[in-house]
C-alpha cells in the first residue's frame, strides 16, 4: 500500500519518508512547594531566594515527598485516561554538573506513577488521532547555570533545583510536524484543564524533548535522535522538518544516522549535535534509599477522580450537544478552559449560537487588536450577554450592535448605557419609520420610477437611504416591510 | 572518688540529690579532655566554653525546678552529626571547613532533654571504616593497651566516641552503626553500643555513609545508661521519610525486666574453626549466664549470613558513591579551583577524599554502572532480602540472639592495613544486623588472654529493643566487668 495522499512525507531523491516523532513533554507541577522540600516555587523570584537545605544538598539533608505534588501527577494520569500504579518508586539518576546540587536527580526510572494513556487530537482537515502516552513519573527539576553573568565565572540559580517536574512521554506514534504540535497544544489544554501545570513554554514550564526518525513506508523504525529542551510548539514543529530532512539527506547519501542528542538552533532552523551515544551519561540508575515506595491509597486515587474537573473533550461534547454548536467552534471555544467559562456565561439562557458567533467573531477580534487576554478583556461576559440580549429583544439592530461593541471596548461600558447615553435604541415606531420611508421615496421619484420599471437592485439603495436618515436605528425588517408595500 | 568515675544514671542522680553541680561535672570532664586527648585524639573539636555555658544553664533550670532526662550531663557527639553553629567534618578534609546552620535531629532530641555537648568525637573518614584509621585527622589511641604497650585501634568508624566514653572524658556519647561502627568499637573499648531498630533513630541532620544502612545509636558505660540515651535519642522524625511511626517504650525500665522464660537463639552459622578459642568460650559463658537466668538457649540457622559481608560491600559502597557526589566543592567545604568543572571536581575530590573513600566511591560507582548492576547491585539486593528472611524465620522460634560482636579483640594501629579484606572482616558479626535493620546491643563480657575486652551482640527483633536491653542487663551483672583501661580520666598514667 502507498501512502495516502494526504499524508505528510519528506519527498527524498529515492521517494518519499515517513518520519516518526514521540515527545517527551517535562511540565512543572502547579504546588506550593518543591517535590521534596519545603521551599516555594515561586517563578522570577530573587535568584537563590527560594532555596532550602534540601534543594542545596546539605550534608545530612533528607528528601521528603510532597502530597500536593503526587496529587498533582495523579490527577494529571487520570486526565490522561491512564493507569495510576499505586506503587510507584524514586530512582536516583547519577551525573555531575554544577546546578544538581546532590549530584543525583531524584526521578522515577523502573515504576512510574502513571502508567500507560492516551491524548486525542484534532487535525485541520478535521479529523482526529489518538496518540499513545507511554508513562507520566515525577521528577525533580534542576538549577539553572547562568554562563553570560561574568567574563570567566558561571552564576548557580537554585530557585528552580528541586522543583516538581511530570515527565510525560508519547509513543513514537506521531507522522508529521503538525500532529506533534497537536498534540502538544491538546496536552497543554489538558494540564491547564487540570491545574497541574500552567503549560507556559515560554518561561520554561513546559519544556519537550523530540524523539525523531525517519522511514520508507512499512519499515519497521530507523535510529531515532533526540532533540533536547524546545521550548515553543512552533519551534518544536520546526525542529521535527528540519531534523528530519537532515536524516533524510543522510541516508540517501549513503550514510547512516547516529543515534545522539541535539540541540535546535530556531536562528538558523537547523538542529545540531549535542553529545554523541558514546559519551552518553552512565546514569546509575538505583533505587533512593533515602525514601520509602511511594504507595497510594485507592479510596484517595477516586476522590481525586471524583474532584477533577470537566474536560477539554468532554466539554466540547456538551458544547455541541447543549448549545448546538458545530464540533469546530465548539472546539475553538473549549482550547481554553477560561474561554469555555466565559462562553458558558455569555450563552446562559441566551441565543447560544448568537453568543457563539459574537465570540468568535467581533470579540476575538477585538482581544487580537488590543493584544489582550480573556482574562483581561475589556468587555465581561455578563456585558456581551446583555448585548445579546439587547439584540435578542430588538431594542438594537446587528449594525448597531457593532457600533455599541466598539465602545464597549474602548470604554469598559455596559451595552445598555451606551445605547441610552448615544440614543441608539432601535426605532420600531410604524409612524416614524412610514415618515421616513416617504421622504426618501418623495426626494427620489426618478429612482422609484426606475424600480417600477424593473431596477429591483435598487430596494438596496432605498433601504441604505432610511437606514441612513433614520442614523442607522430603524428596525431593518420593518424598514423592508413598510418599503415594499409603498413601492407596491 | 571522682565525678568522673560516675556513670550516667549516678551522676543524674547525684545531681537530682545537689551533691554537686552541672558545672562542676562538666568541668571534671573538660578536664580530663584537655589531659588525655593529646594521648587518644578522641575528639576532633572540644566545645568547652559552650559546655560550660550550657552547663550554667541546666544549673539554673534545675534551680527552677527543671529536671530533663539528661539535664545537666556532659556526652560527646560523633562528629557525623550535624550541630548548629559547631564544625561538622565527618572526619573528613573535604568537610575540614564545614560548619553547618542545623541541628541534627538526634542530638536536638538530646538536647531538649538537657543533655550538654563537650566536643565532637574522631571517627573514620564519612564513617567509613573499622579501625579509626582512616579519619583525616589522625587516628584515635584506644585508652586500653597491652603489656608490651602498643597502640590500639578503639574500634571503628564510632572510634573517637567510644574512647571518649571508656576513657571517662563523657557519661555517654553518640554513634552511627552502618555495619557494626557502634557495635565493634564498643566491643574493642570495654563499654556498652546499641544500634537500634532501622527507622528509630532518624538520620536527619546525619552526614550520610549508606542512607539503607545507617543507624544512629548510643554509647555508655552501662547497660541502663545506653537504654536511657537511646530513649532520648529515638522518637519519629517527619522530616526522614524512613523514620518510623512507633511509640518509644521506656528502655530503661526493659533493663530491669526478668529473662525467665525467653529462648535464645544460638546461630550455628556463626561458628566457625578460625574462631579464636576464648571467644567461643566467651560465648558460650554468655549462654550459660542466660540460662541461669532462666532463659532457654537453643540453635537456630541463620543460612544465608554467609553472604552478608559481601553483600553488605557491594550495598553500601553503592549508596556511599551518590551520597557522597555532594561533595564536590560548590556549595560548602574545601574547594580546590581547576581548569574548567571537571577539573574541579577531580581537584576537589582527589584532594578531599582519604584513600578508603576512594576506593569505596570506586566500587560503589563500579557496582551501580550499565552491565554490572544486575550482576553486582541487584543480586547484593536480592541476598538482602533473604538475610532479613533468616532472621525472620528465627525469630518466629526465639526471642533474641547471641552472638560474638565482634571476630578479636583491638588490633594495633597498623595492623589490617595492608588488605582491605582483612580490614572488613572485622564487621562479619555486626553487618547482618545492618543489612536487616533489626536491633543489636554490645555488651562487655570479659578478657581475652591480652587483657582486652570482648563484648557479646544480643540481637532482637525488628521495633524489640526492649528484650535486647533485658537479655544485655543479665550479661552485664552475669559478667560483672569492672576492669577499667589504663588510659582513663584521674588515672592518667
Amino acid at each position: 500500500m502507498s501512502p495516502s495522499l494526504n499524508q505528510y512525507v519528506i519527498e527524498g531523491s529515492t521517494g518519499p519518508w515517513e518520519i516518526v516523532v514521540g515527545l517527551e513533554v517535562h511540565a512543572q507541577v502547579i504546588s506550593q512547594s518543591k517535590l521534596f522540600s519545603g521551599a516555594a516555587t515561586q517563578f522570577g523570584a530573587e535568584p537563590n531566594s527560594q532555596v532550602s537545605f534540601v534543594d542545596a544538598a546539605f550534608p545530612g539533608m533528607l528528601p521528603v515527598p510532597n502530597r500536593e505534588c503526587v496529587a498533582q501527577a495523579v490527577r494529571t494520569g487520570l486526565g490522561l485516561e491512564a493507569q495510576i500504579n499505586l506503587v510507584s518508586r524514586f530512582d536516583r539518576k547519577n551525573y555531575f554538573y554544577a546546578d544538581l546540587p546532590a549530584g543525583y536527580q531524584i526521578s522515577q526510572f523502573e515504576h512510574p506513577i502513571v502508567g500507560a494513556g492516551v491524548v486525542e487530537v484534532e487535525l485541520a482537515d478535521g479529523s482526529s488521532k489518538r496518540i499513545g502516552v507511554t508513562r507520566l513519573h515525577l521528577e525533580q527539576d534542576a538549577g539553572k547555570s547562568l554562563h553570560d553573568q561574568h567574563a570567566t565565572k558561571s552564576y548557580i540559580d537554585l530557585n528552580r533545583s528541586g522543583v516538581a517536574l511530570m515527565e510525560i512521554v508519547s509513543e513514537p506514534d506521531m507522522r508529521s510536524p503538525e500532529e506533534a504540535g497537536a498534540y502538544l497544544r491538546k496536552m497543554r489544554t489538558i494540564l491547564r484543564y487540570l491545574g497541574t501545570c500552567d503549560g507556559n513554554m515560554e518561561e520554561g514550564s513546559m519544556r519537550a524533548d523530540v524523539n525523531v526518525s525517519v522511514r520508507k513506508h512499512g519499515e519497521p523504525f530507523r535510529t531515532r535522535c533526540e532533540i533536547k529542551n524546545v521550548n515553543s510548539v512552533r519551534f518544536v514543529m520546526q525542529a521535527i522538518e528540519a531534523e528530519a530532512k537532515r536524516q533524510v539527506e543522510i541516508w540517501e547519501s549513503g550514510g547512516t544516522v547516529e543515534q545522539e542528542t541535539r540541540l535546535f538552533d530556531p536562528a538558523r532552523g537547523e538542529t545540531r549535535s549535542m553529545r554523541s551515544k558514546e559519551d552518553a551519561h552512565d546514569y546509575r540508575y538505583f533505587p533512593d534509599p533515602d525514601l520509602l515506595p511511594l504507595v497510594l491509597d485507592e479510596n484517595w486515587v477516586a476522590e481525586l477522580k471524583r474532584g477533577l474537573p470537566e474536560l477539554p473533550d468532554a466539554k466540547r461534547a456538551r458544547f455541541v450537544a447543549e448549545y448546538g454548536l458545530p464540533v469546530y467552534d465548539a472546539g475553538v471555544l473549549v482550547a481554553e478552559k477560561e474561554t469555555a467559562a466565559f462562553y458558558e456565561t455569555v450563552a446562559k439562557g441566551r441565543d447560544a449560537k448568537l453568543a457563539a458567533n459574537w465570540m468568535m467573531g467581533d470579540f476575538f477580534a477585538a482581544l487580537n487588536r488590543t493584544g489582550r487576554t480573556i482574562e483581561t478583556s475589556p468587555v465581561s461576559a455578563a456585558a456581551l450577554g446583555e448585548l445579546v440580549d439587547l439584540l435578542t429583544d430588538k431594542t438594537i439592530n446587528g449594525r448597531i450592535a457593532k457600533e455599541v461593541f466598539e465602545a464597549m471596548v474602548e470604554t469598559g461600558e455596559r451595552p445598555g448605557a451606551i445605547v441610552e447615553a448615544k440614543g441608539l435604541r432601535q426605532v420600531t415606531d410604524t409612524s416614524a419609520i412610514d415618515a421616513a420611508v416617504q421622504a426618501v421615496l418623495d426626494s427620489n421619484p426618478d429612482k422609484v420610477a426606475d424600480y417600477k420599471g424593473g431596477k429591483e437592485k435598487l430596494f438596496g439603495f432605498f433601504v441604505g437611504q432610511v437606514m441612513k436618515a433614520m442614523a442607522g436605528k430603524g428596525n431593518p425588517a420593518m424598514v423592508n416591510d413598510v418599503l415594499k408595500a409603498k413601492l407596491g | 572518688m571522682s565525678l568522673t568515675d560516675l556513670p550516667l544514671s549516678a551522676a543524674r542522680d547525684g545531681l537530682r540529690r545537689g551533691d554537686f553541680t552541672s558545672l562542676e561535672l562538666v568541668d571534671a570532664h573538660l578536664d580530663a579532655i584537655e589531659a588525655l586527648n593529646p594521648r587518644l585524639n578522641a575528639f576532633i573539636t572540644v566545645t568547652a566554653d559552650q559546655a560550660r555555658d550550657e552547663a550554667r544553664k541546666a544549673d539554673a533550670a534545675r534551680a527552677r525546678g527543671a529536671d530533663g532526662a539528661l539535664l545537666g550531663l556532659p556526652l560527646a557527639i560523633k562528629d557525623l552529626f550535624c550541630t548548629a553553629g559547631v564544625r561538622t567534618t565527618a572526619g573528613s578534609k573535604i568537610l575540614a571547613p564545614f560548619v553547618p546552620p542545623y541541628e541534627s535531629t538526634v542530638t536536638a532530641n538530646l538536647r531538649r532533654d538537657g543533655a550538654v555537648f563537650v566536643g565532637k568525637t574522631n571517627l573514620d573518614e564519612f564513617a567509613m571504616g573499622s579501625s579509626n584509621m582512616t579519619s583525616a585527622f589522625g587516628p584515635v589511641t584506644s585508652p586500653w593497651t597491652t603489656s608490651d604497650n602498643r597502640r590500639l585501634v578503639p574500634g571503628g568508624s564510632s572510634g573517637g566516641s567510644a574512647a571518649a566514653v571508656s576513657a571517662r572524658l563523657c557519661l555517654g556519647a553518640t554513634g552511627t552503626d552502618t555495619g557494626g561502627s557502634i557495635r565493634q568499637p564498643a566491643s574493642f573499648t570495654g563499654i556498652v553500643g546499641a544500634k537500634p531498630t532501622y527507622g528509630r533513630c532518624s538520620r536527619w541532620g546525619v552526614v550520610a555513609f549508606a542512607s539503607s544502612l545507617d543507624h544512629p545509636g548510643p554509647f555508655a558505660r552501662t547497660v541502663e545508661d545506653a537504654a536511657v540515651l537511646l530513649g532520648s535519642m529515638a522518637g519519629f522524625d517527619p522530616k526522614d521519610s524512613t523514620s518510623a511511626d512507633q511509640k518509644v517504650p521506656d528502655f530503661a525500665a526493659a533493663c530491669r525486666q526478668s529473662v525467665r522464660g525467653l529462648r535464645i537463639g544460638v546461630p550455628k552459622e556463626y561458628r566457625s574453626d578460625d574462631m579464636p578459642p576464648e571467644i567461643d568460650a566467651l560465648w558460650q559463658q554468655g549462654l550459660e549466664w542466660l540460662r541461669a537466668a532462666g532463659a532457654e538457649t537453643v540453635e537456630v540457622s541463620l543460612p544465608h549470613t554467609k553472604y552478608g559481608l559481601a553483600a553488605y560491600y557491594i550495598v553500601a559502597p553503592a549508596e556511599a558513591s551518590s551520597n557522597l557526589a555532594r561533595y564536590d566543592g560548590i556549595r560548602f567545604g574545601q574547594r580546590r579551583d581547576g581548569v574548567d568543572l571537571d577539573d574541579l571536581y577531580e581537584r576537589t575530590r582527589a584532594e578531599g577524599f582519604g584513600p578508603e573513600v576512594r576506593r569505596r566511591i570506586m566500587i560503589g560507582t563500579y557496582v551501580l554502572s550499565a552491565g554490572y548492576y544486575d550482576a553486582y547491585y541487584l543480586r547484593a539486593q536480592k541476598l538482602r532480602a533473604l538475610i532479613l528472611k533468616d532472621f525472620t524465620d528465627a525469630f518466629r522460634s526465639v526471642d533474641a540472639l547471641l552472638t560474638p560482636t565482634a571476630p578479636s579483640a583491638a588490633f594495633a594501629q597498623g595492623e589490617n592495613m595492608d588488605d582491605p579484606i582483612k580490614m572488613y572482616l572485622n564487621d562479619v558479626f555486626t553487618v547482618p544486623a545492618n543489612m536487616a535493620g533489626i536491633p543489636g546491643i554490645s555488651v562487655p563480657a570479659g578478657l581475652d588472654k591480652a587483657g582486652l575486652p570482648l563484648g557479646l551482640q544480643v540481637l532482637s527483633r525488628p521495633f524489640d529493643e526492649a528484650t535486647g536491653f533485658a537479655v544485655a542487663a543479665v550479661l552485664e551483672s552475669a559478667a560483672g566487668f569492672d576492669t577499667l583501661p589504663p588510659l582513663r580520666a584521674g588515672a592518667a598514667g
